[in-house]
């Protein structure tokens, strides 16, 4: 298998999902032209033209609202959002909307549409362009939310999404589109709603997604040399959630720590310990920890913005903790 | 185009069969049969009777919450409505949606949109995806006066011109948003003139009161966008004789203003125009007007003695599933 980029894995993901079905067409701010401002989209306009290449203005409510009505007609759009940051002006339509009309007009509505986004801090843009809001997307039913870790999860989720009949946002980490791993050559498709375990270990299960899924196994790997096994679970899917996984490795190990790069309060790391503690509360022999940013509005500051963002030394010293 | 003495009674049926949907379901309201919000469509009848009288089959319907007569006029029946204000599970949305939320797919009425001005963006996108697959259709987009205030309206009705996508904006002026009068709210004292800002060709009509006038103004507007000339916009002068929904105290205006319009009441003026053009006798249009009647009668009774939906379906929809 081939090692390759993030990036590329997505950008594959999209062009063999595009020649695959002429009904997938790509629309938001700067795809077209530009190549897309993270350049997963160069090279698309080209091939395959200003109808399913659509630059957009800069207006995410219509970017997403405009795709979710094409998909109401059948459809399958691709919304992007530059960065996640933006989703905020197009709320409506992504949690209001999208999510909601199979249901309240009793089935006779579908809604095949993938919002792409950008998620994450750590490139010094300061509190409005660095969040990681990933859990709050999460809070609705009939959103589906998928934010892979790796290129082979990427490529194998993204091409799901495009084919799934429900609506997903798609979250990206910026600072991930430079991670290589190998991806299965040919079809590889990664069924959505599946957390996988990424590294075996006994002793602590470390939950993680997305970015600091990559984190989770440099603290893993460092922690292997100090004598200390841990198991990594990736999510993969925040909604819907497995915690299939999850509960197993915690009976086995009876100790978790959950990282995630976003706030703690209300997060991600909350939803999975208090599902530990329902699911698995005899097997508990340590309070679960979490890892998260610091509780601020994230500072432009390089410094500043490095100590408010959840780093190896958290992890490695989070899973010493609960040991 | 001319219409025969059979259409204008069934554009007159379908004008008293909303009005009585209407009355009866204010009185189930007060009794408590009918739950949630309930906007009421009692003096603008002629305006989506007129409207929805010269779509084609291909042509897509959406609107917002004032919705019931929209859905008489695109062909649901009166039991269906009024089941789906009852909740029931005979109800054109399954009792998932009620008053705000009724939609038939199979005959391209597109909803029944409750948050204000969010539906616009979905009906821009359903417009591209008629111009992406090359279908003659026009989508058929109703709104209030107040929605042309939210930023929905305004990324909508400018990507439809920048992609000159085949959609009719048809404002319905009622001059109120909820209770706060046109001048209060907007900056331009016609609608129309926002259009104008985007470069959008429109028209007024005066009078949409009368449906004949309404069908005068509509046919040019949707012949243009029919024509691939891309967007029309065309807003309709028009008043609620009833409060915005049900338990409005109707502070915010004076019983002779009610009054005044109500002389111009839409069924009154067409059934006037009927006799003196000696189109249908007074007999004719009594005989309408008691079968609407007892139709409505009969769709209660239906309501009333169909079954509510399962709980154990309550989960139902909530995600397309996998076929």
């Amino acid at each position: 298998m081939p090692a390759i980029t993030m990036r590329q894995a997505i950008s594959d993901a999209l062009w063999e999902e595009m020649e695959r079905d002429e009904k997938v067409f790509i629309m938001g701010e700067e795809v077209g032209v530009w190549g897309g401002t993270y350049a997963v989209t160069k090279g698309f306009y080209d091939h395959f033209g200003e109808k399913r290449v659509r630059d957009a203005p800069i207006a995410e409510a219509v970017i997403v609202g405009a795709g979710i009505g094409a998909a109401l007609v059948g459809l399958r759009p691709i919304s992007e959002l530059m960065t996640i940051n933006f989703a905020f002006v197009a709320m409506d339509h992504i949690v209001n909307e999208a999510p909601k009309l199979h249901a309240m007009f009793g089935g006779q509505m579908k809604v095949p549409l993938v919002i792409r986004a950008v998620s994450g801090g750590g490139r010094q843009l300061g509190a409005t362009h660095s969040q990681t809001p990933d859990a709050i997307f999460a809070h609705f039913p009939g959103l589906t939310v998928i934010a892979p870790g790796t290129p082979a999860d990427a490529k194998g989720l993204l091409k799901s999404a495009i084919r799934s009949d429900n609506p997903v946002l798609f979250i990206e980490n910026a600072l991930l589109y430079q991670a290589r791993g190998e991806v299965p050559e040919g079809e590889h498709l990664v069924p959505i709603g599946e957390s996988k375990v990424q590294r075996e270990g006994s002793d602590v299960t470390l939950v993680s997604y997305s970015s600091m899924l990559q984190t989770s196994l440099k603290a893993a790997e460092q922690l292997e040399k100090e004598g200390i096994s841990v198991e990594v679970v990736d999510l993969r899917c925040l909604r819907p959630l497995d915690m299939g996984p999850v509960v197993e490795s915690f009976k086995k190990t009876n100790r978790a720590v959950i990282a995630e790069e976003g706030w703690g309060s209300y997060g991600v790391g909350s939803e999975v310990a208090t599902r530990l503690y329902e699911e698995a509360f005899d097997y508990v022999d340590a309070p679960i920890k979490r890892v998260n940013q610091q509780e601020v509005p994230l500072p432009y500051n390089r410094a500043l913005e490095h100590s408010a963002l959840p780093q190896l030394a958290d992890v490695v010293a989070a899973v010493k903790e609960v040991l | 185009m001319t219409l025969k003495k059979k259409e204008h009674l069934e554009l007159y049926r379908q004008m008293v069969l909303i009005r009585r949907i209407e009355q009866r379901a204010a009185e189930l309201y007060q009794e408590g049969l009918i739950g949630g919000f309930l906007h009421l469509y009692i003096g603008q009848e002629a305006v989506s009777t007129g409207i929805v009288s010269l779509r084609k089959p291909v042509d897509r319907v959406i609107t917002a919450y004032r919705d019931h007569g929209v859905a008489i006029n695109c062909g649901i029946s009166a039991k269906e409505v009024m089941a789906e204000l009852l909740g029931k599970a005979t109800g054109i949305s399954k009792g998932r949606g009620g008053s705000m939320h009724m939609a038939d797919v199979s005959k391209n009425y597109w909803g029944g949109h409750a948050i204000v001005g969010a539906h616009l963006p979905l009906a821009a996108g359903m417009a591209l995806g008629d111009q992406y697959n090359g279908n003659d259709g026009v989508t058929i987009c109703m709104f209030g006066d107040g929605a042309t205030n939210i930023g929905f309206f305004h990324e909508a009705v400018n990507l439809s011109k920048v992609w000159d996508l085949p959609v009719l904006w048809i404002c319905e002026n009622n001059q109120y948003g909820m209770g706060t009068t046109v001048k209060r709210a907007s900056a331009v004292e016609q609608m129309r003139q926002k259009a104008e800002g985007y470069n959008i060709p429109n028209a007024r009509c005066e009078d949409g009161m009368d449906i004949l006038k309404v069908r005068e103004a509509v046919e040019p507007a949707l012949e243009h966008v029919r024509s691939g000339k891309g967007p029309f916009f065309l807003e309709i002068m028009t008043y609620r004789f009833e409060g915005h929904s049900m338990g409005d105290p109707e502070r915010y205006r004076e019983k002779d203003e009610v009054q005044t319009w109500e002389k111009t009441d839409p069924i009154g003026v067409y059934n006037r125009y009927l006799v003196k053009q000696e189109i249908a006798t007074k007999a004719n249009l009594d005989k309408v007007e008691t079968d609407a009647e007892a139709e409505v009668v009969e769709a209660i009774e239906f309501a009333i003695e169909s079954p509510e939906p399962a709980l154990d379906t309550l989960h139902d929809y909530t995600y397309v599933e996998a076929a």
